[in-house]
């Protein structure tokens, strides 16, 4: 049984080092998946996550894997194909298209949805700016980020969803440390921190109401590290975003904003050409590059090594407030 | 709170970069457990701050955290991670925190001490494979450190440290420390885990936690770090008995039938014979399909999906076993229970319990003790409130497929869910096997400790064989069927001058008789037992095993016991056919109790020299309707026999 992917695979190695596919660049040096050549924590971790995508398979009716063109819905995806072949994954994929994009990410997700044969569903945030369920922010920090949410939650419930599965992870921010698993979603498709369900041993208690939904998070226990230790094992290719390359770039509070005409400039930003890559991709405007020269998988792992910043450091969202990730899950983001 | 203080001492080397990506690396889930005031989040931190695990922009954000609040840079805001927490000062839910060295993964679950999230505490424990249950040097060996041991050994947890911490403040004594280990030794004694490591720390100096420290050069044994990275992890993997739960059935095509599901336990090989539960078949394991390619054998913590032979229904919530070392498919069981939610147990309400992927109704049939929240010793119970924990017995609508989690920690406990609220209510810790230890090597099949009751035996293949010799040809032989007299009652009542005077009526037809009571198996096949409300339950419980062996043997088994639980002799009255156990309650007044006395038990028991005596102070369950009654006030012992003879010569 041959997959899109084991194909995609195939075609990486006869192109290697480097291999473009619309957007797609894999540079990888290692000459096996072998679990032989893999740090057994990383076995450990896709059991993890592969154990869970298949509850959630069999205790939810109508469930989605949210997908955002980043590198964890990316290694989600992936994990997918895994856990259930040689049957196709029985997941719908679904976009919160915020508008705003780098056009690499539309790309790799449209040939990413030709490569599976998954089901995209898109929730436009514009529709709810034009529809009324949402304003737009005005101004040079305006993001559409917060928005996101209104677009998320009228999507799932257009759609009947019943399970959200996304990439979150516990390492990306202090709120999300404490997040289960399965995280119960009330009617109203907010998080309530203190009530949580206690998660024990692997037994996932998906039972809920009527339009009550869940979202799962097969990743919780990855680190960043592990995410690229996985992608460079597995071989997974990625958006050209996350490798470095020339790009028009300004700098706003000490991080690296791509010029773009969806972010309204402050005097005195002004672009200038450097050569960058992104830690994560969202919305262009709120996604800060970092300088970097690191153009192969190997390069990146000793560069997130290195580092000396969470990744979510240069997420500018982030930043407004103490508990602004907080206040955001509360709500029903992602 | 102070200053921190970064110790990062040249002379040593740094146990690890921020995230280091070495290879071979494995991984270690752990628990931290301590006091609101233990230090233990500033443990945490340190951990993270001194193997170089914390980034910058989180201690800029601690920074700018202290900065708003006027205080000075708080390691232990690391970990508290919700805004009320903040506001509360404590810890309030489980928090997951990850760091690595070359040689680790580490995944921390951050539960709090404080004695109210008993359920935090418990989920946390739930994964971990090695505990730190810190103790504040000032303070010594309190309640709650014992409590967070009991707890981990409750939970199985094979490792356990025992981290002092805040050795500064008590000028670096190792007579202190030597001193706080002396006090924990005895309760340690009866905890039932692998290791016990002490370790003298301070979180807030950073002594002994990944650089040795200089203040305490007495103590010679190695930091925590080095600890946490070099401790063995899975050892109480059960690598012998193969238990792989239905996950998922995967069927892209007609072709293609396959069964989703992680092997728990054991492993398993193509052309492996196995067993589908519940129904008791046999098939064959024809391939192995795993998420990177086939496999000739899976083992236990893979998840694969099984093709089999035979084109057999099989669904989610079924299980595959291998035919020896099967377990048995039960619908009563008992349990270590742990309450979680707000709401007390109510015994004999309809829950949801999820045993594996299998999810059945179920009912909790009787609350049979619970911990005391200080002493640990068990006290009788009617019910459990929130962050109790005690002993019951389950009873489910369908059969589950249990092990005992000493044995098996995945197919050994469930969760229990309110129906209403969906609200996950409970942990429990199945027990069938009350001598079982880690690595014992009975066989499985007769570590069963409750359960054996013939209506759980619906899968013919995977319980014990059937006799030799059947029964019905030693019946035969001896001309006469097997029966068994239950006389139940309280001590004085008249059981054992019946039981005697019956015996010899029957053995004077020309019967195969066999007399069992209370006393008498006291002095030998139960003599490790004593008077607790579980050890009661087990006398009886072997009391009825004994009475089938001589059942099964075609005697007419006369058993005399006070056995006052209703459900414990209901247990006993199941392990016999239909109309061959006869239950017979045998009574009478107060003042004839106390006036017979013949062992003087209700003179001790007024006297205060027996706090709990069955009919003094203890009450006995009587029966239901439908089942005889025999005042001894009213009738003699002869009449008596008279009317037990007839009910079953008629019967039988």
């Amino acid at each position: 049984m041959t997959t899109a992917l084991h194909t995609a695979n195939r075609q990486i190695q006869q192109n290697h080092p480097a291999f473009i596919l619309n957007g797609a660049v894999s540079g990888i040096s290692s000459k096996s998946t072998g679990k032989s050549l893999r740090d057994p924590h990383l076995t450990q971790l896709e059991e993890e996550a592969i154990y869970i995508m298949r509850e959630v398979a069999a205790q939810f009716e109508r469930p989605v894997l949210l997908f955002s063109g980043g590198k964890d819905s990316i290694v989600m995806v992936h994990l997918a194909m895994k856990a259930f072949r040689p049957a196709p994954f029985p997941f719908m994929l679904m976009h919160i298209d915020t508008g705003h994009n780098f056009p690499e990410t539309i790309r790799f997700r449209d040939d990413l949805v030709r490569r599976t044969g998954a089901r995209l569903i898109v929730g436009r945030v514009q529709e709810s700016i034009d529809n009324g369920r949402a304003g737009e922010e005005i101004g040079p920090e305006a993001s559409r980020n917060a928005l996101q949410t209104v677009t998320l939650l009228d999507t799932l419930k257009e759609h009947n969803v019943d399970c959200a599965l996304g990439g979150g992870r516990r390492d990306e921010e202090k709120a999300r440390a404490k997040e289960r698993f399965f995280s119960h979603r009330n009617i109203f498709g907010q998080w309530d921190p203190k009530n949580q369900r206690p998660e024990l041993w692997s037994l996932f208690n998906g039972r809920k109401h009527p339009g009550e939904h869940f979202r799962v998070f097969p990743l919780s226990n990855w680190t960043e590290m592990d995410v690229w230790q996985y992608i460079a094992s597995e071989r997974i290719p990625i958006p050209s975003l996350y490798f470095a390359h020339r790009r028009r770039v300004f700098n706003r509070r000490g991080a690296w904003l791509a010029d773009s005409d969806f972010i309204a400039r402050y005097s005195g930003e002004e672009p200038v050409e450097k050569t960058v890559r992104f830690r994560t991709i969202g919305d262009v405007t709120c996604t800060g590059a970092v300088l970097s020269q690191a153009s192969t998988l190997e390069e990146i792992i000793a560069e997130v090594a290195a580092a000396r910043v969470t990744e979510r450091g240069n997420r500018h969202d982030d930043k407004r407030s103490e508990a602004a990730m907080e206040d955001r899950k509360r709500v029903g983001y992602f | 709170m102070d200053r921190i203080e970064n110790k990062d001492s040249q002379d040593e080397a740094v146990a690890g970069s921020a995230i280091t990506t070495g290879a071979g690396m494995d991984l270690l889930r752990f628990t931290t457990a301590g006091s609101v005031d233990d230090g233990k989040s500033t443990l945490i931190g340190r951990l993270l701050f001194d193997s170089k695990s914390m980034f910058d922009d989180q201690l800029e954000a601690l920074e700018l955290s202290a900065s708003n609040r006027g205080e000075e840079v708080n390691l232990a805001l690391v970990t508290d991670g919700l805004r009320a927490e903040r506001e509360q000062g404590i810890t309030i839910d489980v928090a997951y925190r990850y760091f690595a060295t070359p040689r680790r993964k580490f995944i921390i679950a951050d539960t709090p001490g404080h004695e109210q999230y008993t359920r935090n505490m418990v989920t946390g424990a739930s994964s971990a494979d090695l505990a730190i249950v810190l103790i504040d040097a000032r303070k010594g060996v309190l309640t709650q450190s014992r409590r967070h041991a009991f707890l981990s050994s409750l939970l199985q947890i094979p490792q356990l440290v025992v981290a002092i911490n805040k050795m500064d403040l008590v000028n670096y004594s190792g007579d202190r420390f030597n001193e706080i280990v002396r006090e924990f030794r005895p309760f340690s004694e009866k905890l039932d885990v692998d290791e016990i490591t002490f370790i003298p720390i301070s979180a807030l100096k950073g002594d002994n936690i990944v650089h040795r420290s200089k203040s305490m050069p007495w103590y010679r044994g190695d930091t925590l770090l080095h600890h946490l990275e070099h401790v063995q992890v899975g050892t109480r993997r059960n690598d012998r008995d193969f238990r792989f739960p239905v996950q998922y059935v995967i069927r892209p095509d007609q072709d293609y039938r396959g069964f989703a599901g992680r092997v728990e336990s054991g492993m398993v090989a193509e052309g492996d014979s196995v067993v589908l539960l519940p129904s008791g078949q046999l098939s064959t394991v024809i391939s192995i399909d795993s998420p990177g390619g086939p496999l000739a054998r899976a083992v236990a913590g893979q998840s694969v999906i099984l093709r089999i032979a035979d084109e057999m229904d099989l669904s989610r919530g079924d299980m595959l076993v291998k035919e020896d070392r099967a377990p048995v498919p039960t619908t009563r069981f008992r349990s270590v229970l742990c309450w979680m939610n707000s709401a007390d147990l109510v015994p004999g309400r309809v829950y949801q319990l999820m045993h594996t992927t299998r999810t059945v109704s179920a009912v909790i049939s009787r609350v049979h003790d619970r911990y005391d929240a200080n002493t640990y010793a068990s006290e009788p119970a009617e019910t459990l409130a929130l962050n109790e924990i005690g002993h019951v017995e389950v009873e489910t609508a369908a059969p589950v497929f249990p092990d005992d989690y000493k044995r098996n920690q995945a197919t050994g406990s469930f969760i229990l869910i309110d129906p209403d609220t969906n609200a996950t209510v409970a942990a429990g810790m199945i027990r069938m096997d009350r001598l079982g230890s880690p690595g014992s090597d009975q066989p499985h099949a007769f570590n069963t400790g409750i359960n054996g009751e013939t209506e759980t035996l619906r899968s013919p293949r995977v319980h014990w064989q059937p006799w030799n010799i059947r029964r019905e040809m030693r019946e035969k032989r001896n001309g006469h069927p097997a029966h068994v007299v239950w006389l139940t009652g309280v001590s004085g009542a008249g059981k054992t001058t019946i039981a005697k005077t019956l015996e010899n009526r029957f053995w004077e037809q020309g019967m195969q008789t066999m007399l069992l009571d209370g006393d008498q198996l006291r002095h030998g096949l139960n003599g490790d037992l004593g008077f607790t409300p579980e050890d009661r339950t087990e006398n009886i419980r072997r009391a009825g095993e004994a009475a089938r062996l001589f059942f099964e043997q075609g005697a007419i088994v006369i058993c005399a016991f006070v056995s006052p639980i209703r459900s414990d002799r209901e247990r006993v009255r199941r392990l016999f056919p239909d109309g061959r156990f006869t239950e017979v309650l045998v009574h009478c007044s107060p003042e004839t109790l106390h006036e017979r006395d013949p062992k003087g038990l209700y003179r001790k028991a007024r006297e205060g020299r027996i706090r709990s005596l069955t009919g003094y102070n203890s009450p006995h369950e009587p029966p239901g309707d439908g089942v005889m009654s025999i005042d001894t006030n009213a009738v003699s012992s002869e009449e008596a026999v008279d009317l037990i003879y007839q009910r079953i010569i008629g019967s039988g």
